[in-house]
């Protein structure tokens, strides 16, 4: 009997390791109900006790082993299987990616949002107003009155005598001084109009944004840290900005505002024209007549404005040179930014 | 205004600066330098040569052989093709590797078969012109003998000879500066800055005749409106000898960009750009008697000006008149009646002062924009017409150009008074964040010729400086003297905390847009303002409300006079101008605004809103609708819009009858879109068909969700049923939908339509639609039972009102 076992165990072990052996009919054949190992041991009973316990302990460990040879060819086959799937399943990844087409929000919608996230951050809230506007907010509020020569270098469309397409987005300063109570913090970034023909440096439409603080014990300095914090979030941490003297009705003192140019850091080079600054903003205190002429006493308030040209920006950031791009709307520009 | 760095030498000193640093600087201190130009650097190795013998060209009938001394030994030969040279003439000699302006370079070579060592020069090869160089010709050589320089030194560089040495410095001077259009307001600027002595002299008295007679006899002078003419200085010279004026003060007005005409006129011209004060000098002779008038013009008074322009007056301008006619238009420009010529013996100067606003209205209503009237409407001290006329008559007498009649007309019946005002020097640092003593800004003050107090407590403001009123602006002078630079930047340390954020209806759109992008558009930026013609292009109706426009009064041109009251016909252009260019499957959007003429108030209503716009490639079965309308549906979904209605029209006329639909919620449209109508796609020449939407954005955020309520998630099982329904083709597919929610309840969860399907066996006019129905009871799982006796209600309904039918 034990040899029959033993020839059992032999047999079973080289079955299994046959290529593509039938794992689970093996297992049958051999460990079933039915099974030659089961058989065998159905023959105990005619042993005699001394070999009864002896002949048992075999036929278990014939059967340990088998089921562990079973197991061991078991987890063979699948692996091999799953390899074999794998290998099938390889697929070719230079082929291109499903088309799903995003669009692109323009560069100018681009640069002001980065301006209004610049300026949001720093507490300032956007404030907006019309374009169609009163030839009273677009100058007079701000210290331009009839006739005056600054009128000359604003070439401004008229509607009727009194009302305009506002030629900057300065009304806004005083609509918001005129309705709201300091302190005062706001940008207001939008279109505006002037009577300038179409070139490659020049539209009849553009975009600014306006910036307006108004509170007690606003200083000169806040002004140029303000700027020099907006500047350097736009245009990197190593900008440096420059006040130079200009004369804007409106605000007093008044500077135009350079950038260390971020092209070349202020060297000299092709986009700043070998000066190494960049001219990006005018700026100013608020003249205390257009602070009176809102309704806010100057003895107690005081406050600084600011305002830029989103396509100059635009312009420089992505060296574009012909302004016409950002209103002909070719997707192969558009698409670029 | 154009500096000569020559004249400003006359003033102040600043030999000792580069030009390069000298513009920097007194950019920083407020004269902002736009650019300046080394004058006749270009001019190099010409000198004066004499012409020592002219033999013909034996190869040429035009040319001549000339042997010209200049002052390097041996004579050189010159071949020229000029016909004015002969031995003797002193001329300018570009010799052998010389350069003349526009980059010309002078080289030894042989013309027909002679050796010529250089080139003489004319006029026009040294950058001149005959009013620069009276006397000479154009089309010849200059010969210096021709305008009194036949002693010029031989071998001499011909730019020391001819003056032209000189560096123009070409500044922007703001509007409030109006003192800095001149050398003396400019010469002001750089000795403040540079820390330089600033050397005035008041002209000297003229001398006059002793002969008895007085400007009496000559002239009286009446101002009638006094507002407009606040003083009116004049004096008369006679005996006027016209002449150019001498090399120098011609040289100079050519460095300030002015051209010389005579020692008359060039005088006047001298002393606007030295004294910052226009002048005029008029022909005596030529007035109808001895009374000026400087009167109002009479509505459509005819008057010629000097550049023989004619011009129909308003009442509103200005006149100086005679008795009978307008010799002037005050402070823009003379007239040609009274001009200086030639012959003029006596010389009326007038010296006055005008007001701005008038000069400006009226130099632009004629368009004639002077040196005179460019510096009259930025408003010039009243003080300054006696100092200007006064160094006219210096200039007179220096020039030898007439004699000067004894006495002044000054009319000048309010005099200015000086402004005075408290040197505020704590509030000044507090207002600009920096700390100076007093003493410093007082000093500052002195040097801008300020008046200032022994205990440097107030200031009296010199009267051309009418733009220094206030804190601010004395501010501002501390400043740009101290230096710009200077400041410390700070953070609004002191000011009250703001919290800064987008409104809910900036920040709806800014997820609008972000939204409209991720479904594949891209942003487009077109202008407000439009052609009226476009809307006939994307056919309004001739009474359409939309063809009512904010009209410009000045327009830049036809394509640009109104402002839009619809983005269709932009988008519609952008769509056709990258067709044009072939570009793929083009998907747009634009948000921004209309403008509509309110009935109610003067300024139009701006609303904001979308268009949309794309062109499909294959579109048979109208997939560009359905685009469109998922699109809108994403957008309605993200608004939080529900039971939002689409309704087909047929009557907007921009769009295809039969592929256009309103989108609305309850009573208020919130769209309209479709395919553009066959003669829209014409006339902007399309081949593709073209879908467009236009969509009122503040209807779609009035009617956005405003609170969200969460809804539990179910707890309960659904049950879905799928039905294929037969009904006839105008059935609209969305009725189905709509009753099946209708007559099944509230256990209806949706109804979804997922296939339609026509073929023979659905038989002809009629079309199978497919719907996936979802059913679920709130409060507990839904038996098979309760939902068959909920589908057999909807069958019923369905057949009942519609006659739509199961599919068998």
């Amino acid at each position: 009997m034990k040899e029959t076992l033993l020839k059992i165990k032999t047999e079973a072990i080289a079955a299994l390791a046959q290529d593509g052996a039938d794992i689970e009919a093996l297992r049958i054949k051999y460990l079933g109900k039915k099974g030659e190992l089961t058989a065998v041991l159905r023959g105990m009973g005619k042993l005699s006790a001394e070999e009864r316990p002896v002949i048992g302990q075999l036929a278990n460990d014939i059967r340990a082993e088998i089921e562990a040879e079973i197991e061991k060819q078991s987890v063979a086959m699948k692996s091999a299987a799953l390899d074999a799937k794998l290998k099938a399943e390889k697929l070719d990844v230079t082929i291109p990616g499903e088309k799903i087409h995003v669009g692109k929000p323009h560069p100018l919608a681009m640069v002001q949002r980065q301006l209004e996230e610049i300026f949001l951050g720093m507490g300032y809230s956007i404030a907006e107003g019309p374009e169609v506007e009163y030839d009273y907010y677009n100058f007079q509020a701000l210290n331009i009155p009839p006739d005056h020569p600054a009128r000359d270098t604003q070439d401004t469309f008229y509607i009727t005598e009194n009302i305009l397409l506002r030629s900057q987005t300065s009304p806004v300063q005083a609509r918001v001084m005129e309705q709201q109570k300091p302190p005062i913090k706001i940008i207001s970034p939008g279109r505006v109009y002037r009577s300038d023909a179409v070139d490659a440096t020049h539209s009849p439409l553009f975009h600014q944004c306006e910036g307006l603080v108004v509170d007690k014990g606003i200083t000169m300095g806040d002004l140029k840290g303000t700027l020099e914090m907006f500047a350097q979030t736009m245009f990197g941490a190593d900008t440096r900005i420059r006040f130079r003297p200009h004369h804007f009705p409106f605000t007093e003192p008044s500077a135009e505002v350079d950038v260390s140019c971020f092209a070349c850091g202020g060297k000299g080079c092709r986009l700043c024209k070998g000066e190494g600054w960049i001219e990006i903003l005018g700026a100013g205190m608020v003249h205390p007549n257009v602070l009176r002429m809102c309704g806010i006493d100057p003895e107690v308030y005081s406050g600084f404005a600011f305002g830029l040209g989103i396509e100059r920006i635009v312009m420089l950031k992505y060296h574009i040179d012909d302004m016409r791009h950002l209103y002909e709307n070719d997707i192969r520009f558009l698409q670029q930014f | 205004m154009q500096l000569s760095m020559k004249w400003l030498a006359d003033y102040t000193d600043v030999s000792d600066i580069s030009i390069k640093d000298y513009c920097d600087k007194i950019t920083m201190t407020g004269s902002k330098v736009e650019t300046f130009e080394v004058l006749a650097e270009d001019i190099t190795k010409v000198v004066v040569g004499k012409i020592l013998s002219v033999v013909p060209h034996s190869n040429s009938d035009h040319l001549v052989i000339c042997q010209v001394d200049i002052g390097a030994g041996e004579p050189v030969q010159i071949v020229t093709g000029a016909s004015n040279v002969f031995a003797g003439a002193v001329v300018p000699v570009a010799t052998d590797g010389s350069t003349l302006p526009g980059g010309v370079k002078i080289k030894k070579g042989k013309l027909r078969g002679e050796v010529s060592c250089g080139m003489l020069c004319s006029i026009g090869e040294l950058g001149l012109t005959t009013h620069d160089m009276p006397g000479a010709i154009e089309d010849g050589i200059l010969i210096l003998n021709d305008v009194g320089m036949a002693d010029a030194p031989i071998g001499k560089d011909i730019r020391e000879v001819l003056e032209l040495s000189d560096t123009a410095v070409e500044f922007e001077i703001t509007s409030n500066r109006p003192d800095c259009l001149s050398v003396i307001g400019l010469a002001r600027e750089t000795a403040v800055s540079f820390g330089k002595e600033l050397k005035l002299t008041a002209p000297a008295k003229p001398a006059v005749l002793n002969d008895g007679e007085t400007i009496d006899k000559y002239l009286s002078v009446d101002v009638l409106n006094a507002e407009l003419c606040t003083r009116y200085s004049a004096r008369v010279v006679k005996n006027v000898k016209i002449a150019p004026s001498p090399l120098w003060l011609r040289m100079r007005l050519r460095a300030s960009g002015v051209r010389p005409i005579n020692n008359i006129v060039d005088i006047t011209n001298y002393v606007m750009l030295e004294y910052g004060q226009p002048m005029h000098a008029f022909d005596y002779k030529c007035l109808d008697g001895s009374h000026i008038i400087v009167r109002n013009a009479a509505q459509g008074e005819k008057f010629i000006s000097l550049d023989n322009e004619e011009h129909t007056l308003d009442a509103a301008s200005l006149v100086i008149a005679d008795e009978k006619k307008a010799v002037a238009l005050a402070g823009v420009m003379g007239g040609l009646n009274s001009e200086i010529t030639d012959d003029t013996v006596t010389v009326v100067f007038e010296s006055a002062m005008f007001h701005p606003g008038n000069v400006r209205v009226t130099a632009k209503n004629q368009g004639m924009r002077t040196e005179s009237s460019s510096r009259f409407e930025k408003g010039l001290d009243c003080e300054n017409t006696m100092p200007a006329l006064d160094r006219a008559c210096e200039l007179v007498a220096l020039l030898g150009a007439g004699e000067i009649v004894d006495g002044t007309i000054d009319v000048y019946p309010a005099k200015k008074v000086p402004f005075t005002m408290p040197l505020e020097a704590e509030k000044i640092n507090e207002f600009l964040g920096v700390d100076l003593t007093r003493e410093y800004m007082a000093d500052i003050f002195r040097a801008l010729d300020f008046g200032v107090s022994e205990d440097n407590m107030t200031l009296t403001v010199p009267t051309y400086r009418d733009d220094v009123r206030c804190m601010n602006d004395l501010a501002e002078e501390v400043l740009r003297i101290y230096g710009y630079d200077k400041i410390t930047s700070t953070l609004s340390s002191k000011a009250t905390p703001t919290n800064g954020a987008r409104t809910e209806r900036q920040s709806f759109d800014m997820n609008l847009h972000d939204m409209l992008c991720g479904m594949g558009l891209d942003e487009i930026e077109t202008f407000s303002f439009i052609s009226p013609s476009w809307y006939s292009r994307i056919r309004l109706a001739e009474d359409d409300a939309r063809r009512t426009s904010v009209v410009i009064s000045n327009p830049l041109g036809e394509d640009t006079s109104v402002m839009r009251t619809t983005i269709l016909p932009s988008i519609l252009k952008v769509l056709a101008d990258n067709a044009a260019v072939k570009n793929k499957e083009v998907a747009l959007f634009e948000m921004g605004k209309v403008y509509l003429p309110a009935a109610d108030a003067e300024l139009p209503e701006e609303p904001g809103h979308l268009s949309i716009g794309f062109y499909a490639g294959d579109d048979k079965k109208g997939e560009g609708f359905y685009r469109m309308k998922g699109i809108l549906e994403a957008i309605l979904y993200i608004a939080g819009i529900e039971e939002a209605d689409f309704t087909a029209c047929t009557d907007a006329l921009t769009f295809h009858p039969g592929r256009c639909a309103v989108l609305s919620k309850g009573d208020t449209k919130l769209a309209v879109f479709g395919q553009i109508h066959p003669e829209v796609a014409e006339n902007y020449n399309f081949n593709v068909p073209v879908y467009v939407c236009e969509l009122d954005m503040e209807a779609l955020y009035a009617a956005r969700r405003l609170m969200m309520d969460y809804k539990p998630l179910p707890k309960h099982p659904a049950l879905e049923r799928d039905f294929s329904f037969v009904c006839s083709e105008e059935t609209p597919a969305g009725i189905i939908s709509k009753e099946i929610k209708e007559i099944g309840g509230k256990v209806v969860e949706s109804a979804e339509l997922f296939d339609i399907y026509r073929g023979p066996q659905i038989g002809e006019n009629k079309k199978s639609v497919s719907y996936a129905v979802q059913l679920r009871a709130d409060d507990h799982t839904m038996t098979d039972e309760e939902a068959d006796a909920t589908v057999k209600k909807i069958l019923a309904g369905l057949a009942d009102k519609h006659g739509i039918t199961l599919r068998q």
